[in-house]
């Protein structure tokens, strides 16, 4: 079933889509060219998931990422500016320069932060929604994982506890079909959307996850569900990731040309961008968008670039709320 | 005041927390049935200050047994609103949510730049000394003082079982409380008003000048005994129970040194990497001049513990064992 979504919304969506299609662009070639420091990994192709699922939530809704989750705020509604002076590991970044790329939280569009160990931040949002529960709040949390994190033991005792408790939780499997070099398939037994079986809530699978509109619904669907009081879901999205598992890594001989040029034949906001054409958007309207998102892009990359490096003295901050004094 | 047993005084600090901030909510296993005595009046549903009556299950939450989940939901919790004190009952079991507490209870704060704070309290007892064998007799608390970010507690009285939870309680940064069992029945007198304990400030347990005694969790019965035995033979011994592990109170054990010019620690810890290791290394740093003797450790072996009593009575330090440390920094002969 198809949500009818106004034009201004779907226009919403292919905005956010080429903000993390831009922005990670961007910063694959910074790393390239020895800008961004660390490790980068980008959700380049999977951006319909994570649009479709963060524009279902509501802005004040939580949600927690992982390892490859620079898209995650951004669907959420985050500016770019202190995203990207984070990922360049300055003092205006949105974590102080304490994160970095697999690390980016911004609690102010409830992204509750990312997770570079895999799975571990599955039950810091069940958690999350087992607060808003207690407190009387309205607020649904969402967990992204990847296939890879499918298999660690800590979904199993959160979406457990989460269905035993009814918590407004939404566990998101992002199976871009591969951990790393591993085909899905040959380290997961039986499906993961089949998985919430056991624990007496609802999986479902939205096998076009190249299609926002199809996230979005399966997880409006999900959300609505958890608030009005019905418990938690396990949506599992088919997606496929465009690049390499990170930028600089080159390992090319577990996907074949064929697979790829066929995910890319799919691309996910070239098929919004025709859902748009059909409701009258022009081709000049959108070349606009992604010209308006470049200039964003643009200002965030100056934003960091301009901005200061911490001092030293700020490495031994927040570790604590209060000073711990040592000798 | 009232005479209260340490576990009771546990249970007096929860109540108490309870009642005066809703958020404060007990999750763990076994909590409603209030097994691990510090969730009720007793162990029947109709016992008066039974926590399930007085609270409701919204705030006394019995879990499953899924140790790595409970504590992440705790920290998710406490980052968006809850402040959660989280009873896992054996310390052994905190190695099932090592993933947990180091990546993300003690990590979140720091890496988010302070965006978020962590006021979740984890209680956990060290069975140790009871032949429950080697799956429940760990003392691992030096493992997570390796870990910045966590607060550590780990008291030794009725008095200080209370006023420090209900600090750990109010802190705003994640606190581990490590219990030892073999005190929970210990009693002693309690203050009936809502009291707090600020973290990092040791406590003096008895003044002495010839020699510092630092005792950890359950040794502090066995280190104020030696004392006493020494004082009969004219040594006067210094007692400090930190009773906060994280932050240690360095200043209040380097000044007894540099006034006494000796020190033994004792804790019921592996040797290896332990807080005795790290206080022994501390005042070596800080106030080597000021030591008459070599600095004496007593803990456990690095070894696990065995099941048999003849076999683990050995494991830990004794009281004829701090007598004879003693001693020795203070240039007696052997008894
Ligand atoms: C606990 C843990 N084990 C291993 C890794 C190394 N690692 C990082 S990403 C990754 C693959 C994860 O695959 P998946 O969850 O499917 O996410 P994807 O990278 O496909 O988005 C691995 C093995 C890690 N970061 N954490």
């Amino acid at each position: 079933m198809r949500t009818d979504l106004p034009t201004s919304t779907l226009l919403e969506m292919q905005r956010r889509m080429t903000r993390i299609r831009r922005f990670e662009e961007r910063a694959a070639k910074m790393v390239k060219r020895g800008l961004i420091p660390g490790t980068v990994h980008t959700s380049i192709g999977q951006e319909a998931q994570v649009v479709g699922s963060c524009m279902a939530l509501d802005d004040d809704d939580y949600m927690t990422g992982n390892h490859r989750s620079h898209g995650h705020p951004i669907g959420k509604g985050s500016p770019l500016g202190p995203l990207m002076a984070e990922l360049v590991g300055k003092a205006t970044g949105v974590c102080r320069g304490k994160g970095g790329s697999l690390h980016l939280a911004d609690f102010s569009v409830g992204s509750l932060g990312e997770s570079g160990i895999v799975g571990s931040s599955i039950p810091i949002a069940t958690g999350s929604a087992f607060a808003s529960k207690l407190l009387g709040r309205p607020r649904v949390s969402l967990a992204f994982f990847g296939d890879g994190a499918a298999n660690q033991g800590v979904l199993y005792e959160a979406m457990n506890m989460a269905g035993v408790w009814k918590l407004p939780a939404i566990f998101l499997c992002e199976n871009n079909q591969y951990a790393l070099s591993t085909p899905a398939h040959t380290v997961t037994s039986g499906n993961i959307f089949e998985r919430a079986a056991g624990f007496g809530i609802p999986g479902v699978r939205v096998d076009d996850g190249q299609d926002v509109i199809a996230v979005y619904d399966a997880v409006k669907t999900a959300a609505d569900r958890a608030r009005a009081g019905e418990g938690p879901c396990l949506v599992e999205v088919m997606t496929y990731r465009f690049n390499e598992h990170s930028e600089g890594l080159r390992i090319d001989n577990y996907r074949d040309k064929e697979q790829i040029d066929e995910w890319l034949s799919r691309d996910p906001l070239d098929r919004l961008a025709g859902r748009l054409r059909d409701r009258g958007i022009t081709d000049e309207q959108l070349k606009e968008l992604d010209a308006e998102v470049m200039e964003e892009v643009d200002r965030a990359v100056e934003f960091a670039n301009e901005s200061p490096y911490p001092e030293p003295s700020v490495a031994f901050e927040d570790l604590y709320t209060d000073e711990v004094t040592a000798v | 005041m009232s005479i209260m047993s340490y576990l009771g005084a546990i249970g007096a600090a929860q109540r108490e927390a309870m009642e005066a901030d809703e958020r404060v909510v007990i999750v763990g296993e076994d909590v409603e049935a209030n097994v691990y005595g510090t969730t009720g009046g007793g162990k029947s549903r109709s016992s008066e200050g039974d926590f399930l009556q007085l609270f409701g299950r919204n705030r006394i939450r019995n879990t499953p047994i899924s140790e790595e989940g409970i504590v992440g939901i705790a920290a998710g919790a406490a980052m968006t609103g809850l402040r959660p004190i989280v009873d896992l009952s054996y310390s052994s079991f905190l190695y099932m949510a090592m993933d947990q507490f180091v990546n993300q209870v003690a990590k979140n704060r720091y890496m988010f730049g302070g965006q978020a704070s962590m006021p979740v309290v984890f209680r956990s007892a060290m069975f140790y000394g009871l032949n429950t064998g080697a799956h429940h007799s760990d003392r691992p608390y030096p493992m997570f003082m390796n870990v910045p970010g966590l607060k550590i507690i780990a008291p030794a009285s009725p008095e200080d079982a209370k006023g420090l939870l209900r600090a750990a309680i109010d802190s705003d940064d994640p606190v581990l409380t490590f219990e030892a069992v073999k005190l929970w029945g210990l009693k002693g007198e309690v203050g009936d008003d809502p009291f707090r304990i600020p973290l990092g400030v040791a406590r003096t347990v008895r003044e002495g000048t010839d020699v510092t005694l630092v005792a950890i969790s359950g040794s502090v019965p066995d280190a104020c005994a030696a004392a006493d035995r020494l004082a009969e033979e004219g040594v006067s011994v210094e007692v400090i129970d930190p009773r906060t592990l994280v932050p240690l109170d360095t200043a209040a054990i380097l000044t007894s040194v540099a006034r006494t010019g000796r020190l033994v620690v004792v804790e019921p810890a592996h040797r290896t990497c332990g807080a005795a290791a790290e206080i022994s290394a501390l005042v070596a740093e800080e106030v080597f001049d000021a030591l008459k003797a070599p600095i004496v450790r007593l803990t456990a072996p690095d070894m696990q513990i065995p099941f048999s009593p003849s076999l683990e009575q050995q494991m830990y330090p004794t009281r004829d064992g701090i007598v004879a440390a003693l001693r020795r920094v203070t240039g007696l002969a052997p008894a």
